[in-house]
């Protein structure tokens, strides 16, 4: 005799919502955007429009680029760092620099590359006979090369993270042992009998960066070229201009852009297939790659290397900036430090921390509610993750600048801007990672605690709230961090639901970009670190203390 | 010239812990077998064997493989192939491609030699299959060709039987251990496992290299 089937209830509502909160903004935001740019004129206007193919150009070049380059240091590091000390660093740093906010990452990255940045100040004059900043283009470059690095800086960390968590199921350490006692080297033993494996658990997020990638907004219009700037940055241009007549332009050039991922991705999917048969034919006819470790050790050094030291040293600069008195070129640091930033900046900047820290708090509680309630189900009702996982998806695939204008219209035609629209916006972005972030250790639990618990009588409401929580804190808490960091640095959400009303540390830092005040820049950026960096803090600690007394519960 | 696997005096510890002493001469066709319960220093010495020990391991000892000194050469150069307590076949390739990817580079008449391994392992046409529809047994048999097709000069045996249900496991034994001695191979058999120990015929000791009983 089996027991009656579970009753539905509450769980299944939460899943209900879930998926309502990811799947409806992006589709109606679609079905907004599609609309309005299939009008008469628009297209036409858009072709009319001379950046058109520069604009469009430079996306799919910066877009595609980074995305190669990224994945191609993340499996180098992978290939030819695991196991040694410089591996074990990195790994410990991954957390850190993925909440870094896009647009603070940027900031310091065009702190650092500036004429008048740290790189330009180490070399002069000495080696460059600089005595004031020369006049270069190196931010802001028309070819998009500092965007690119940008996003190279900041997409091999979230490759990494994904990478790692998909590395366990690939077998990464027999395969290889395997394949050096057959005379392969370890960067082929690698590519070739880890890499299939592990490129089918990595192609979404691969996806996502190469969506992300194409269409940034923040971060492009910090970094990247002005005249004409990415398709992406002149969409969010035409749809924040005060006077409506470019909103249908804005809807026609987010379709392209749309267009432009979707070509984007087909060509990645022949790209794949076509890399699949070279590493099955290199395989098949025996190819050892005898001089690859040393050649991948000396790559993934210098990838890894750059791009974290360039992080790093840029949100280092971003903090100095915002204590420096007198910095005059080409001194490396600050002649006199003071507080006047912080005191000066006013009001203004701690309303911004309010309510970015009140949007963040907000997202995350919201979210952690609906992805507990959907793991859960997901474990009393046994059910199969299979399809949803697409669903979850959704919103890192199709990009923001695709389908915000057309939700942004939605909002205002229906009146439900503001406040609630943005939040919502937030749930959306942060939902996914939310999810990826706790999924792994919910569904890790040991499988016996629960008919363990329920033989002793306690009720499945029981077994939740005095089992599973409090053994998953760090992880549940981490996940809350997760869906923080995420809606603290979200730009395109705030700024267009927000319909320019809601000033948060993202939207000032970006819109004090364009301007020259470092030093306030610099105090935006920092704080707009901070905050996650202190959800992270707290999400760590916490449960370290709660379970002070526990050893079993050390992570 | 001394032919076979001679093992000079090789000590691996961790911290203060002795987990490996070993000497042992093995000659071309013998086997030597190393039991010990779970967690003795098996995987260790097998370990210091492929090259593959962690740096927090410190050895120290002499392996010499037909008289080419193996010590400090990478685990690709040594040619010591190793058979794992599972298959590990390729799943992205086909039965053929994983014998394939140990043929050595260049190595003419690929396919034929491919289809010549499989005859002798009774698996004649079985290149294009996919290893997933395989069956245990014969998973073993194809992992067993594959490391011989790269061409070794000894080779390790992990557990190799110890997945096998009891009928298959003597098969797969001695169909293991007679080509491995056709081959001419020295192989050393790490087992937890008495009976495999007195099937494989030749001496057992334990990782510290004493004598065990093979009861």
């Amino acid at each position: 005799m089996t027991p009656a089937a579970p009753r539905p209830g509450p769980l299944r509502l939460v899943l209900g919502l879930t998926i309502a909160a990811l799947a409806v903004p992006v589709l109606a935001g679609l079905w907004g955007t599609v609309t309005p740019a299939l009008k008469p004129g628009a297209l036409a206007a858009l072709w009319d429009w001379p950046g058109l193919f520069p604009a469009a150009r430079l996306s799919l070049v910066t877009g595609i680029g980074s995305t190669v380059v990224a994945l191609a240091i993340t499996l180098l590091i992978l290939a030819g760092l695991r196991g040694t000390r410089a591996y074990a660093a990195l790994i410990r740093l991954l957390s850190p620099l993925l909440s870094v906010p896009h647009a603070a990452a940027a900031l310091g990255l065009a702190f650092l590359i500036t004429p008048s940045g740290w790189i330009a100040r180490a070399l002069s004059p000495w080696a460059t006979g600089w005595d004031t900043p020369p006049d270069l283009l190196l931010v802001n470059d028309p070819a998009g090369l500092a965007l690119t690095f940008g996003l190279i800086a900041k997409e091999v960390p979230f490759l990494m993270l994904m990478a790692l968590a998909a590395l366990p199921q690939t077998d990464a350490a027999r395969r290889i042992t395997l394949a050096e006692t057959l005379g392969y080297s370890r960067a082929m033993g690698f590519a070739l009998t880890v890499l299939p494996a592990l490129y089918r658990q990595l192609r979404l997020p691969v996806y996502a960066v190469l969506a992300y990638a194409m269409t940034t907004v923040d971060m492009a219009q910090i970094l990247g070229p002005t005249l004409p700037p990415t398709l992406s940055v002149q969409i969010t241009l035409w749809m924040t201009d005060p006077d409506l007549s470019g909103r249908p332009l804005a809807a026609a050039g987010a379709l392209l852009q749309l267009a432009l991922v979707i070509a984007a991705l087909g060509f990645w999917r022949g790209a794949e297939v076509a890399a699949r048969r070279t590493l099955r034919h290199l395989a098949e006819q025996g190819h050892r790659g005898a001089g690859l470790d040393r050649l991948a050790v000396a790559l993934a050094t210098l990838g890894a290397g750059t791009t974290t030291a360039a992080l790093l040293a840029g949100l280092a600069g971003l903090a100095l900036w915002s204590l420096a008195g007198l910095w005059p070129f080409p001194d490396i640091l600050p002649e006199a430090y003071s507080l006047q930033t912080w005191t000066r900046a006013g009001p203004g900047v701690w309303q911004a921390t309010a309510a970015t820290a009140g949007l963040g708090l907000a997202t995350a509680l919201i979210a952690l509610a609906l992805v507990l309630g959907c793991l859960e189900a997901e474990q009393r009702f046994a059910l199969r993750a299979g399809r949803t996982r697409l669903i979850l998806w959704l919103p890192l695939l199709v990009p923001q600048i695709a389908f915000l204008p057309g939700l942004h219209a939605l909002a205002l035609a229906t009146g439900t801007g503001g406040w609630a629209a943005t939040l919502a916006a937030h749930l959306t972005f942060s939902l996914p990672y939310a999810f990826l972030s706790l999924a792994p250790a919910f569904r890790a639990l040991d499988p016996r605690l629960a008919p363990l618990a329920a033989s002793l009588g306690a009720s499945p409401d029981r077994i939740f709230w005095t089992l599973r929580l409090p053994l998953l804190a760090r992880p549940v808490l981490t996940a809350a961090a997760v869906a923080f960091a995420v809606s603290v640095g979200q730009y395109l959400p705030t700024l267009l639901m927000g319909g320019g009303r809601i000033e948060t540390l993202t939207t000032e830092a970006v819109a004090l970009s364009s301007g020259g005040n470092r030093r306030l820049i610099g105090a935006h950026a920092l704080l707009q670190m901070a905050l996650p960096a202190l959800a992270f803090a707290l999400a760590t600690g916490l449960p370290a203390l709660a379970f002070r007394r526990r050893r079993g519960m050390a992570p | 010239m001394t032919a076979g696997l001679q093992i000079a005096d090789l000590c691996v510890a961790h911290g203060p812990r002795q987990m490996v002493r070993l000497t042992a001469d093995i000659a071309p066709g013998e086997v030597l077998t190393i039991m010990g319960p779970s967690g003795s220093g098996k995987s260790t010495l097998l370990a210091a064997l492929t090259g593959t020990l962690d740096p927090a391991f410190q050895a120290s000892g002499r392996i010499t493989l037909n008289g080419r000194e193996v010590t400090r050469l990478p685990t690709r150069q040594r040619r010591i192939g190793i058979l794992f307590q599972d298959a590990l076949l390729f799943p992205h390739l086909s039965v053929g491609g994983n014998l394939g990817f140990a043929l050595p580079r260049g190595a003419p008449d690929r396919t034929a030699r491919i289809d010549r391994a499989l005859a002798e392992a009774g698996l004649a046409g079985f290149a294009p299959r996919d290893p997933a529809t395989l069956s245990g047994g014969e998973r073993a048999r194809v992992a067993l060709m594959r490391t011989l097709l790269a061409d070794p000069e000894a080779l390790l045996l992990d557990e190799p039987f110890s997945r096998l249900d009891a009928a298959l496991r003597d098969q797969i034994r001695s169909f293991v251990l007679e080509t491995a001695r056709r081959h001419g191979l020295p192989v050393i058999l790490v087992t937890h496992d008495g009976e495999d120990a007195r099937a494989a015929g030749g001496s057992i000791l334990s990782p510290m290299g004493a004598p065990v009983p093979a009861s």
